[in-house]
């Protein structure tokens, strides 16, 4: 195992981003804070092994980021000859640890100024996984399939136009909350994205993606514990994250959910996502959003015992929503899928053809096909969909074997049963 | 309090042509209601009236103008203003009035102050 990853490790970039959060509202300064707080992670990542882990790690981090906050602000002054305002100073020789409630605000703080609508997305994406979730920007890289060169010039870029631009270190006023945290929830929701499928390489990094977007949806649920989208979209992960020991099979191929073993589902996930997506609704005045939806989905595949007991009238009528709450070229082609578990696989060919060209719709349309014994087809349209995905597209096998099956079909249709 | 360049991408317009004056009169309307924080605004002539210079090589070598608009785009610098904020936040709340916003783009951007 990675050794970043032991338990002093996992301390440290846990603790790590609540003293950062604090300690940028201090100094006002997200890279000093940064450097500061890197800095107290080396010091204890060499120091703890040795010594052992201080019987309270938090007090031990915050008093030495501090200390070495002093030390950055004493060299700077020293190089430029500038002034700095000596009431920061004062500030960092406490010795106090902050109250709970206050680092809770402080990371509501980081939280909304890493995914100020202000930045780009992506931009947001790779300052959550920096400030929150303490990784470097080589493991950033990893995650999000690009360079480390570029993870770095990016996040210097983001932390020049938070000062420059003067990007507020606020929590938003409770008016402002609805319009502010969808886009917070986006950057969870891609980060779980990322993680659950990735769609090139093996995973260069021991980074458990899936784990982080589940830690930061955990967090801001329990900071804004009243509010829908955050516990929606906590739903949705968890919901989602339930299925996970059944989508990978021994050999390590993504397992279709009309196959998946249903006794691998992870049933306390279930019970929790169930609840928070109730509670979320329950909360909500307006009409379903985008992650509530998805989390009803989720949901409704979960409640019954086989993927031939779904009820997809139900999931056509939740597709309905989604599609019309949050169109998207992914939703309306699960949308299709459903309609055609309905028996409507002609109308869903037909609604197939409005629904923008990819690997994906190829692959639908070969399945769709083949139930109408269209056999060859289906086989050039899986065919497709191999040829229109990445070298290394976790369902590439599935999709092969799926071709192979429907081109005998296609050659030698009576040495088969037409079942599919 | 911080200060903040706005400046506004609309079509490249004559302000001064008659039909332009319903809009002008919106304009005119924001800086009245902000003049609190806007302490310098300009409205540009279109950029065909516009004059590219440059000087070859270093300071003080030829002079090279050149006719007309820089670039030839859909959206063109029309004006500025200089707004005076707390933050981006409030920057962006001011810039949000200003009617290139819906006609255009305004471009926010923070002015180094020196200290």
């Amino acid at each position: 195992m990675n050794e970043r990853y032991d338990v002093v490790g996992e301390t440290v970039r846990i603790e790590g981003a609540r003293i950062l959060a604090t300690l940028i509202r201090t100094v006002g300064d997200v890279q000093l804070a940064e450097d500061a707080v890197q800095e107290a992670t080396l010091a204890a990542l060499g120091a703890w092994p040795v010594t052992g882990v201080p019987p309270e790690p938090r007090a031990w981090l915050t008093v030495t980021a501090r200390r070495k906050a002093i030390d950055i602000i004493r060299r700077e002054q020293a190089r430029t000859g500038k002034e700095r305002d000596g009431a920061d100073l004062i500030e960092l020789t406490k010795r106090e640890v902050e109250s709970d409630a206050v680092v809770q605000d402080d990371l509501l703080r980081l939280i909304f100024t890493c995914c100020h609508p202000s930045l780009s997305p992506p931009t947001r994406v790779a300052l959550a996984l920096r400030t929150l979730c303490g990784l470097s920007p080589a493991q950033i890289a990893g995650v999000l399939l690009t360079t480390e060169v570029a993870t770095t010039k990016r996040l210097v870029r983001a932390r020049q136009k938070i000062a420059a631009a003067r990007i507020p270190y606020r929590v938003p006023a409770e008016a402002e909350l609805p319009e502010r945290l969808p886009a917070v929830c986006a950057v969870i929701h891609s980060l779980y994205t990322a993680g659950h499928a990735p769609t090139e390489g093996e995973a260069a990094y021991d980074v458990d993606l899936c784990a982080e977007a589940i830690r930061l949806a955990e967090l801001l649920h329990s900071l804004l514990p009243d509010q829908p989208t955050p516990t929606a979209i906590l739903a949705l992960l968890l919901l989602t994250e339930a299925r996970r020991p059944a989508r990978v099979d021994d050999a390590g191929e993504v397992v279709t959910l009309d196959l998946q073993d249903r006794s691998l589902w992870d049933q306390d996930l279930i019970g929790r996502g169930v609840a928070l997506l109730n509670d979320s609704l329950e909360r909500s005045a307006r009409q379903a959003d985008a992650y509530q939806l998805q989390a009803a989905i989720a949901a409704e595949h979960a409640r019954v015992p086989s993927y031939t007991a779904t009820d997809w009238r139900e999931i056509v009528r939740l597709y309905d929503l989604l599609v019309e709450v949050a169109p998207s070229p992914a939703a309306e082609l699960a949308r299709v899928v459903a309609i055609a578990e309905t028996g409507a696989v002609d109308t869903a060919l037909k609604l197939l053809d409005e629904i923008p060209s990819s690997s994906r719709r190829h692959a639908v349309r070969g399945e769709l096909l083949a139930r109408r014994s269209r056999y060859a087809e289906a086989a050039d349209e899986l065919q497709q969909a191999l040829d229109t995905a990445a070298p290394n597209h976790p369902e590439r096998p599935h999709r092969e074997r799926r071709r192979n099956h429907f081109r005998n079909l296609a050659e030698h249709p009576r040495n088969y049963p037409p079942t599919t | 309090m911080a200060q903040y360049l706005a400046l506004t991408y609309t079509a490249d317009v004559d302000w001064w042509a008659p039909e332009q004056a319903d809009e002008l009169a919106e304009y005119r309307r924001f800086g009245v209601e902000f003049a609190d924080q806007v302490t310098a605004s300009a409205v540009l002539h279109p950029t065909s009236t516009a004059t590219v210079v440059r000087v070859e090589g270093a300071r003080g070598g030829p002079v090279v103008t050149t006719d007309g608009p820089y670039a030839e785009t859909k959206e063109a610098l029309t004006g500025y203003y200089l707004i005076e904020a707390e933050d981006l936040e409030e920057a962006v709340r001011v810039a949000a009035e200003i009617p290139a916003a819906w006609g255009g783009a305004v471009e926010v951007r923070p002015v180094i102050v020196a200290k």
